[in-house]
């Protein structure tokens, strides 16, 4: 595969805080990739220093066979952008938004095909301020979109939107991939990564710390399932759990327990029977297929909500 | 134009024509308070200055009288209290008194023109009452011309501060705000062009600038008979130049600050000197010698004297050249600091 993006021991920090330490990353024509991990963790950093915005310490980013020192023009035409928190004029309407990013851009798409591919024919001549937070990120995607842009950057495009408004740009992204043009984007969301994304970078504390399609990662659990429970009582054994047929990971979290399992229905009655053994009361029992998320958990110790 | 410079433009007049605050702080305010200055400081038949006689021995009637024919005094007799509090108060200017070994005694604050006028005035009408013949004779003509007025005064300071407000909040309040948006830095991931953004609000202020010139001077023509003696041409382009200065002025204060609360205060920093000291509502020549080099240096001091020279006294280019060179310098100084110090994202 042809290479779209490559960082090469990429370094930023700011003041005493190493938001990017030594990252590599290749991303290939026409993939749709994902950095993936918690607030502070280095995505956007990394993102913008890829976007041309903030100029790294050391290290080096070329994209599409370009540098920012020598071709900042040529880059600049070609790719889209989004970024997190930013406010179009709200005085302004959509239209005149949408016309005025696309005046910026040697080539692009008409106004109107814009609009459209992101649904907001409806609001066409609507001021941006009486915009929905779903509507403003359909709008803000439709000003990385009007460049026609061979890749586009979207840092946490789907943050704060109702599932609704979510699904809406996940088709929209998922449209745009078809064409065989590359997507680079940042979430702490992994059902947003599973769902779109080929493959996915685990970034924690600036550095990638796992890189992998999102089934490899899972699958890199060696356990598809997992069984969380809360019982009262006394304590058992991490032992005896590991034990436990199907069983390949024993984690202890807020004072419930975490089995990472193979396969459920030989874990699930091997479990329930040492509970009855040993006289331990459940207070609360369930079960799901491992995410992302798990793999992040297995992988930091952290939630990436809360890390 | 190009498509971008042109979208650029438009979205500056939408921004600022969809912000009604902006419109009327921008054009309706200076014509009001041109309006409301103008109304006070109108010309009117010349003050009348109230004096007070006081006591109610025999000679307080003739003195009244004498008083009474003068037609710049409105006298009246008041007893010694109530001529105190009314002193005091200021209601009256001057207390004439008739103390028992004879003449008369005034009591005023000496420190007021009024005052001192008054005294003048009942002296004269007193002596005059009593049978003093003048010694020279004399005869009086009045001139009541347009052009030396308080209105004449502060229309183009009006017009001076007008350019000064706008540029420097004109430019720097959308800046500083499409920055705290980070709309700046949305703007910089595109191949737009930084110099036809910083364009966008020249020429933006430009147009709006005409607009506000033909509006408040226009107005004060007609309403007050403003005098416009000098050339519209040269005034439109100090008007212009100032523009400019401003301007600069504006995006040197918008260059880095990230917040709306910080650039307003750095605006009013900028602004509140030249507010009190380059003779807006009065001659700035009131300030002491020492300072006056400070005064004469700053760029709405020369925009004011430039208007007042052209708009007054007809004053062609030559004459106002220094004031010309002093806005200029403002302009170049500003603006190429600015663009050093520009923060873009």
């Amino acid at each position: 595969m042809a290479t779209a993006l490559a960082i090469r021991d990429l370094c930023k920090s700011y003041g005493d805080v190493r938001a990017v330490a030594h990252l590599d990353l290749e991303v290939g024509l026409g993939e749709c990739f994902g950095l993936l991990g918690p607030n502070g963790a280095g995505k956007t950093t990394t993102i913008e220093i890829c976007e041309g915005l903030t100029p790294p310490d050391s290290g080096d980013v070329e994209l599409l066979g370009m540098r920012w020192a020598t071709h900042e023009r040529e880059m600049r035409n070609v790719l889209g952008i989004q970024l997190q928190e930013t406010q179009l004029s709200e005085k302004l309407t959509v239209a005149e938004t949408v016309r005025l990013f696309r005046s910026f851009y040697a080539n692009g798409l008409g106004e109107d095909e814009v609009i459209a591919l992101v649904q907001l024919e409806e609001k066409t001549r609507a001021r941006v301020g009486t915009l929905s937070g779903g509507q403003k990120q359909r709008l803000a995607v439709a000003c990385a979109l009007v460049g026609d842009p061979r890749v586009l950057f979207l840092d946490e495009p789907t943050t704060g939107l109702d599932p609704q408004s979510r699904r809406q740009l996940w088709d929209l992204i998922e449209r745009f991939r078809r064409d065989g043009r590359t997507v680079v984007l940042t979430t702490h969301y992994m059902d947003e990564a599973e769902r779109l994304c080929d493959r996915v970078a685990i970034v924690d504390h600036g550095q990638v710390i796992a890189l992998d399609t999102p089934r490899a990662l899972i699958a890199s659990l060696g356990a598809e399932h997992v069984v969380t429970f809360t019982a009262d009582g006394m304590a058992i054994e991490d032992a005896t759990l590991e034990a436990l047929d199907g069983v390949t990971a024993v984690r202890h979290e807020n004072g419930s327990i975490q089995l990472t399992a193979t396969e459920l229905r030989r874990t699930m009655p091997a479990l329930l029977t040492l509970l009855e053994q040993q006289r331990i009361r459940l207070t609360e029992l369930s079960t799901h297929s491992a995410t992302l998320e798990d793999v992040f958990v297995s992988l930091t110790g952290r939630h990436l909500r809360d890390a | 134009m190009r498509d971008s410079l042109r979208q650029l433009v438009l979205t500056r007049f939408r921004e600022f024509v969809r912000e009604p605050e902006a419109l009327f702080w921008s054009l309706a305010f200076p014509i009001l308070l041109s309006v409301g200055l103008g109304i006070a400081f109108r010309n009117r038949a010349p003050e009348v200055v109230h004096v007070a006689v006081v006591g109610d021995s025999a000679r307080a009637g003739p003195v009244l009288s004498a008083l009474a024919r003068s037609t710049g005094l409105a006298a009246e007799r008041l007893s010694e209290g109530d001529a105190r509090l009314a002193l005091r108060t200021g209601r009256i200017a001057l207390a004439v008194r008739m103390p028992a070994a004879g003449g008369v005694d005034y009591e005023y604050d000496d420190t007021r023109e009024d005052a001192r006028n008054a005294r003048l005035l009942a002296d004269d009408a007193i002596q005059r009452g009593s049978g003093r013949q003048d010694v020279v004779a004399n005869s009086e003509r009045f001139i009541r011309e347009p052009g030396s007025r308080y209105i004449d005064f502060v229309v183009p300071g009006l017009l001076g501060m007008g350019l000064m407000g706008n540029g420097i909040w004109g430019i720097g309040f959308p800046v500083v705000d499409a920055r705290r948006k980070g709309l700046l830095k949305r703007l910089m991931a595109t191949p737009m062009s930084r110099a036809e953004y910083l364009m966008s609000f020249v020429i933006s202020r430009f147009v709006l600038l005409v607009i506000e010139i033909f509006l408040l001077v226009g107005f004060s023509a007609v309403a007050f008979g403003v005098p416009l003696r000098g050339s519209f041409l040269q005034l439109a382009l100090i008007c212009a130049l100032g523009a400019l200065a401003f301007g600069a002025l504006g995006l040197l204060i918008a260059a880095r600050p990230r917040t709306v609360e910080g650039a307003s205060g750095l605006m009013n920093l900028a602004m509140m000197p030249m507010w009190i000291l380059s003779g807006v509502f009065f001659s700035s020549e009131n300030f002491p010698g020492a300072i006056q080099p400070v005064i004469q240096a700053l760029p709405l001091t020369a925009v004011n004297d430039a208007l007042r020279a052209n708009m007054l006294r007809g004053a062609g280019l030559p004459v106002v050249g220094p004031e010309l060179a002093i806005i200029a310098a403002w302009f170049v100084v500003c603006f190429v600091l600015a663009l050093r110090l520009f923060r873009w994202r």
